[in-house]
C-alpha cells in the first residue's frame, strides 16, 4: 500500500494508492500513516477512492491511524467505494469518522511527501 | 477428507461443475488469502454476479479465511479449501481447514462492542460481526480433524 501526501490549504491530504487495505497490508498501512502524519497539521484527510476493498484488519488499521494522530487532531475520510463504505456502515464506524463524499475543492500545492 | 497437494493456489478444473461451482485450495497465510480471493472472484460463478454481491462475498470470505490463518493455523501452517456454489437465489460457501477447532467447537457470537463517548475505540472484534451480519444459515462443524464453516449469501 503506497500512500502519497500533499499539503492542501489547512489540511494534509493523504492518498491511498493501493486497491485494498487487508490483513496482509494492514501493518504496512498503519506504519506509513504514522510516518506521514507525525508532523502534520490539525486536519488529515485520507482519500480512499482507489481502495476497492477493506477487511476488518484494514478497518482496525484506519482506526489505529486515527488514534495515533492524537486526540487534538482529526482523521477525515473521503471517497469511500461501495464495499469499503459497507464495512464502515455495518460496524458503525461511519459515526466515528467524518466522511466526505469527495475531496473538498482546494488549491493543490503539489506532492510534499511520499512513502 | 484429505486435501489435494497444492503449491500455492489450485483451482479445480471440473468442466461440468464449473458453471455453478468454484473450488480453490490455498495455503493458510494472509498473502495466499489475498491472492486466492482475487482468483475466486474472477471464477464462475462469482464473476457473473453484481459488484455489490461480489463485495459482500469478498468481505465475508476475507474474514473467515483470515480467521483460519490467525487462529486455526496459529500453531503451524496448513491448507484451506473454499467452495462456492451458485444455487439461485443464494450462493452457498464452504470453508474447510485442518487446523485447531473453534473454542468449545462454537462460533464466536460476534457482538459489536458499544461505542462509548470518551472511551478508547476498538481496533478489532469486527470479523465475526461482519460474517454474521452478511450471511444466512451460518454453521460450523468439526469432523475429526477438519473444520467446516458454511454459510449462504443472497445472490
Amino acid at each position: 500500500m503506497h500512500l502519497y501526501s500533499e499539503q492542501r490549504g489547512d489540511y494534509l491530504l493523504i492518498r491511498a494508492a493501493g486497491d485494498r487495505i487487508d490483513a496482509a497490508g494492514a501493518i504496512q498501512f498503519k506504519d506509513a500513516m504514522r510516518e506521514l502524519t507525525q508532523t502534520a497539521d490539525a486536519r488529515v484527510l485520507l482519500d480512499m477512492s482507489k481502495v476497492a476493498f477493506l477487511d476488518s484488519s484494514g478497518l482496525g488499521a484506519v482506526i489505529a491511524a486515527m488514534k495515533a494522530i492524537g486526540p487534538g487532531r482529526k482523521l477525515e475520510l473521503s471517497g469511500l467505494t461501495p464495499t469499503v463504505e459497507k464495512v464502515f456502515r455495518l460496524t458503525r464506524m461511519d459515526s466515528v469518522f467524518t466522511i466526505h463524499a469527495s475531496l473538498p475543492e482546494s488549491q493543490s500545492e503539489g506532492l510534499r511527501n511520499a512513502v | 477428507m484429505q486435501f489435494e497437494p497444492a503449491s500455492t493456489i489450485k483451482p479445480d478444473l471440473d468442466e461440468t461443475a464449473m458453471q455453478h461451482q468454484a473450488c480453490l485450495t490455498i495455503q493458510g497465510d494472509i498473502l495466499a488469502v489475498r491472492d486466492g480471493l482475487g482468483l475466486l472472484m474472477s471464477m464462475k460463478p462469482l464473476r457473473a454476479l453484481s459488484d455489490e454481491i461480489r463485495g459482500t462475498v469478498a468481505i465475508v470470505l476475507a474474514e473467515a479465511l483470515n480467521n483460519v490463518v490467525e487462529h486455526a493455523y496459529r500453531d503451524g501452517p496448513g491448507q484451506i479449501r473454499i467452495c462456492v456454489d451458485h444455487l439461485a437465489p443464494v450462493l452457498r460457501v464452504s470453508v474447510y481447514d485442518q487446523g485447531l477447532p473453534m473454542p468449545n467447537e462454537q462460533l464466536p457470537q460476534g457482538l459489536l462492542k458499544p461505542l462509548v463517548e470518551g472511551e478508547e475505540l476498538p481496533e478489532g472484534g469486527f470479523g465475526w460481526f461482519l460474517i454474521r451480519t452478511l450471511t444466512m444459515d451460518l454453521a460450523y462443524e468439526r469432523h475429526g480433524n477438519l473444520n467446516h464453516l458454511c454459510f449462504e449469501v443472497q445472490a
